[in-house]
């Protein structure tokens, strides 16, 4: 029951989103579209799928798309033609496609092919081979952990891609003009600053107690790096670009992206080096079972590490350009 | 136990609904904002604590007076960010033709 | 009686949509945003205890700051000139008073 109204808030929202054309009104729905979806996972039973959509889909994409738009334009351009032609193509594909499901066996339904293949070997063996509790992170983590592995790398290579395009070089007449603009924001930021200092240190607290729960509760390496990097970015925004680039020097954090990736992959050439086969986790202790628990914990700081420098890079790349061509701008007009 | 709990849950729920109803019903953004925030924190304060009163294990107990502190923190702080940036950004608040308009909004920090 | 408060709260975030679809000025669907995003904090507590599962109080938390870091970031990004009120948006406003 609770599935239905929670499918139709979202196709309310979809429709709205299509028909609107103020710019930042959308990215504040495409907000609570996230958080929609997010409750949807929940009502499902899937805790873990939530807890990354809240934090990735609801949090950061919201931010960066709102400083994305602040950059270049608020209002969608009108169309100019309408287009019937592609309409009926679409309307032909997608007619297609549902006569296409309509072989498929019913939604959840346990004689469906894909619960009787390797599911069943997950959900009973999972205890005895790994030892974890939550199977989300034992099959995230060892049974497919060379998937996780691909995962990793494509957002090293997101990371590497915004660093390619958008980072600009900053004059230094530039700097020390933007230094003194950001100090005199205090008075005005003055109530936010404090309440956020108090919030920062929990915040990373809970980002490294979530890192290492994910064993037994909904959690990892994924939803930790992003809370982690939400407290950088949250610091940030409160001090100004200047002041958070002397906290976290920028060179460090692109370092820290690498040794994500590099730990991640040690991890698995070790296993090769003592006989058995890549990201075999039985091989890193003479317990097998401790090996898995090992493996596990290294592979997950590796992609704690990655995924908070990676936003941290992408966050501090936006804001940089930003702060630059805004600063050029105030001092034209 | 319960029917503390139960008369907890009940004034929580009131008053997201009241809170509801005067975001839809208010005229202008700034009556808007005051009806959500106050609403909103006391809300979540009393489901809170009538969750807390079910007597669950010992983690669930402290992992709702986290949050219940966090948002006592939280939200009046989110109310003031977006008020000061309606008015650093000429929102004007909507007041009777009688009054003067601009001896109410000139310029506040 | 947490059946009926987890009613209550979809029956709210209804309102929240309503008026985030029909706010005649930006800032009014911002505040929408952030109660939806309260409400949310609410149902998914209320849901763990209904549903017999208290992990799902590890989400909420989550929400919570999300929630506030978008409603700070808004503030910290309004300093352009494309915040300002437009004049459409003002003509709105005189339509609904």
């Amino acid at each position: 029951m609770i599935h239905i109204v929670l499918l139709a808030f979202l196709v309310a929202v979809a429709i709205a989103i299509v028909r609107m054309r103020d710019l930042l009104a959308v990215s504040m729905l495409l907000g609570i579209y996230g958080l929609l979806s997010a409750s949807f996972f929940v009502t499902m039973d899937a805790v873990d799928v939530a807890f990354t959509e809240a934090s990735v889909g609801a949090g950061i994409s919201t931010l960066l798309m709102l400083v994305a738009i602040t950059m270049t334009g608020r209002s969608e351009h009108p169309e100019r033609h309408k287009p019937l032609l592609a309409l009926f193509v679409v309307f032909i594909t997608g007619g297609l496609l549902i006569y296409g499901t309509l072989d498929m066996p019913y939604f959840g339904s346990a004689d469906a092919p894909i619960h009787l293949h390797v599911a069943p070997h997950y959900i009973n063996n999972s205890m005895q081979e790994i030892g974890v509790p939550n199977i989300v992170t034992s099959v995230l983590a060892s049974y497919r952990a060379f998937d996780t592995f691909g995962e990793v790398v494509v957002i090293f290579t997101a990371g590497i891609g915004i660093l390619a395009l958008l980072s600009v070089v900053r004059r230094s007449e530039d700097i020390t003009k933007i230094d003194s603009i950001n100090d005199s924001m205090h008075v005005e930021y003055l109530l936010l600053r404090i309440i956020v200092k108090m919030l920062i240190p929990f915040i990373l607290l809970y980002a490294l107690y979530v890192q290492f729960h994910g064993d037994f509760g909904p959690g990892g390496g994924f939803q930790a790096g992003v809370i982690f990097a939400s407290a950088i970015i949250l610091y940030a925004m409160l001090f100004g670009m200047s002041t958070a680039r002397r906290v976290i020097n920028q060179s460090v954090i692109q370092f820290f992206a690498a040794i994500g990736v590099l730990l991640y992959g040690s991890v698995g050439v070790v296993s090769l080096l003592n006989g058995k086969s890549f990201l075999d986790y039985s091989a890193l202790s003479a317990d097998p079972v401790a090996g898995q628990h090992l493996g596990i914990l290294l592979i997950e700081l590796g992609v704690g590490f990655t995924v908070a420098s990676v936003m941290v890079i992408i966050f501090f790349n936006f804001e940089g350009r930003r702060d630059v061509s805004h600063h050029q701008g105030k001092n034209k007009t | 136990m319960s029917i503390s709990s139960a008369v907890f849950l009940f004034i929580g729920s009131f008053l997201c609904i009241s809170g509801g109803v005067g975001i839809l019903r208010f005229p202008d953004f700034y009556t808007r904002m005051h009806a959500v925030g106050v609403t909103e924190t006391l809300a979540t304060a009393m489901i809170l604590i009538g969750l807390m009163l079910q007597n669950p294990g010992g983690l669930v107990d402290l992992k709702l007076f986290i949050i219940l502190l966090m948002t006592l923190f939280i939200s009046p702080t989110a109310s003031h960010a977006l008020a000061k940036a309606a008015m650093n950004n000429d929102l004007k608040p909507k007041i009777n033709k009688k009054d003067d308009i601009e001896r109410v909004t000139s310029s506040k920090p | 009686m947490l059946i009926a408060a987890t009613i209550a709260i979809l029956v709210v975030m209804i309102m929240a949509i309503t008026r985030a679809i029909m706010g005649p000025t930006l800032y009014d669907r911002i505040l929408a945003v952030n109660m939806f995003g309260t409400k949310t904090v609410l149902l998914i507590s209320v849901l763990g205890f209904v549903m017999g599962r208290p992990e799902f109080l590890d989400i909420a938390i989550v929400y919570a700051l999300i929630n506030f870091i978008s409603v700070i970031a808004v503030l910290r990004h309004s300093d352009k000139s494309i915040f300002k009120t437009t004049e459409q948006e003002e003509k709105e406003m005189e339509k609904n008073s």
